[in-house]
């Protein structure tokens, strides 16, 4: 099978870091950042940044609907920590915006200000033993999850890391780290809903 | 287990505002505006640079109640700049909690000689470079993010434009420049050989570069983000322009689409009749009226 076209929402952010991990751990990236360039990716990562920033500019440029659409059809999609928050059903005590594509609630700058940004070595059971590197800048954490959403890691007693079934959310960012599991962690996403889909078109084929 | 202040989320802060719009506030009302036209942070500070510029005497760190009410108004991080060398003003925005300090040329310089030891503290620093060797100084020092200095205050492009241009010419020359020459390029740009090297090796610098220093409007963005800039400072251009609002998020939109002119066009277009701030030809101030020549 072809390598997947993972797309990177490019509006604003560490899009390039997202891009050189990608294209290391084996996938073929490219910056998204119209509709148009949104239409021909498998999947989509959404980077870090500013998520106030990147709700109002994916709504001033059209691309909120598509993604919405596309990813409730079972697109696979990766939120790093803005992302998580863009993705997020809802934002605790704030009247934010988010594409409510996951179930969870998340807390903004819940891990403090930027003096409480950190590294944690971080236990990810479904990543091996040995602890992920994790990288928390100004971190949401996730307040509430829906009884569909599994939990897959967590900081203090809070949660950092949840996939429900094609969608998948950090508080950290291993792009900023040459560990690449969780990338390949999300490639493997991203090839089953590749065959899935694939098997699909055969059936209606038939 | 847990490391805070660590170079990685110093400069990581950073690499989270690349394509985006920093934009100086004086109010908690600014801020929101900034934030609301889609700001990545905001730099709160008592004067935009060119009303410090019309007011003269000696500028100094903000009022402290007037930054924590900016970081109470909004979610975005807010940064907030001290005079050069000034290490104590540092020590109090850090003990406040600003999420970036800016040691900065546009507020009186503290100190003639040296900036502070940047590697001492957990927040993280922006500086201010002309050149190369300037901003290799500062990364020396500590700076996590390099931000162009053009001339503050005076809605004129050409100093940023000359900064953004030689530091990426400087880069460019490195890139091809034989090993056995960096130790005298080293010399000559008055910089450090590893980050010279390093440099050399990956053709960009090793911290997040951002273009300021006299962006007016939408098209001087773009300009700047096709010369290389990661991001845009706008410190007098949005709050003197007639239509704030407007100009904040014109900024926002030629930032984000800058290679491609029909959104800059719409960028522009958008702002109606209103005028941008008026402009001073840096040709006419006198070496004591330049902003950029302090700090080295």
């Amino acid at each position: 099978m072809a390598e997947p076209k993972v797309g990177v929402l490019a509006l604003q952010g560490d899009v390039d870091e997202h891009l050189r991990a990608l294209e290391r751990a084996g996938a073929a990236p490219y910056a998204v950042k119209t509709p148009a360039e949104f239409e021909r990716a498998d999947a989509l990562v959404v980077p870090g940044g500013e998520s106030t920033t990147v709700m109002k500019l994916l709504e001033r440029f059209g691309l909120d609907a598509p993604i919405v659409e596309r990813v409730r059809g079972g697109m696979p999609l990766w939120g790093t920590c803005m992302g998580m928050i863009v993705a997020a059903r809802d934002v605790a005590d704030l009247d934010q915006p988010t594409l409510d594509l996951i179930d969870i609630t998340v807390r903004r700058n819940a891990f403090g200000r930027q003096n409480q940004s950190a590294e944690v070595p971080l236990p990810i059971p479904a990543l091996g033993a040995s602890a992920f590197p994790a990288i928390f800048i100004r971190a949401p954490w996730i307040e509430r999850c829906g009884p569909a959403v599994e939990l897959l890691a967590k900081r203090d007693g809070r949660g950092v890391m949840v996939r429900e079934r094609n969608v998948l959310a950090t508080s950290f960012h291993p792009e900023l780290t040459a560990d690449q599991r969780v990338h390949r962690f999300f490639l493997a996403m991203v090839e089953r809903f590749k065959a899935e889909r694939f098997k699909g078109k055969n059936f209606t084929a038939a | 287990m847990e490391s805070t202040g660590t170079i990685t989320v110093k400069r990581g802060l950073a690499q989270m505002l690349k394509g985006g719009v920093i934009m100086d506030v004086v109010t908690p009302e600014h801020a929101a505006i900034a934030q609301e036209a889609g700001a990545v942070a905001v730099m709160a500070l008592e004067r935009i640079p060119a009303d410090i510029r019309a007011a003269g005497g000696v500028a100094r760190m903000s009022a402290i109640e007037l930054i924590r009410s900016i970081m109470d108004a909004v979610t975005i991080p807010v940064m907030a700049k001290v005079r050069i060398g000034h290490f104590a003003e540092a020590a109090v925005l850090q003990e406040l909690g600003v999420d970036y300090i800016d040691e900065s040329e546009v507020l009186t310089p503290a100190d003639d000689k040296y900036h502070v030891d940047k590697h001492s503290f957990t927040t993280p620093f922006v500086c201010g470079a002309r050149d190369l060797g300037e901003a290799l100084r500062r990364i020396a020092e500590g700076a996590a993010m390099i931000r162009s200095k053009g001339e503050a205050g005076s809605g004129n492009i050409v100093e940023a434009v000359r900064h953004m241009r030689a530091i990426g010419d400087a880069i460019r020359e490195l890139g091809v420049a034989p090993k056995e020459e960096l130790v005298g390029r080293a010399r000559e740009l008055g910089a450090p050989y590893e980050l010279v090297a390093q440099v050399a090796k990956d053709a960009r610098l090793p911290v997040v570069l951002f273009c300021a220093g006299g962006v007016a409007t939408p098209a001087d963005a773009a300009l700047m983000m096709h010369l290389g800039a990661e991001g845009i400072f706008v410190g007098s251009g949005i709050f003197k322009s007639k239509d704030p609002k407007r100009f904040a998020r014109a900024i926002v939109d030629a930032t984000t689409h800058y290679s491609d002119p029909k959104v800059v066009l719409e960028a522009c277009r958008s702002l109606g009749g209103s005028e941008a701030m008026a402009g001073l030809d840096v040709r006419r101030l006198s070496e004591g009226e330049l902003l950029a020549p302090r700090g080295n």
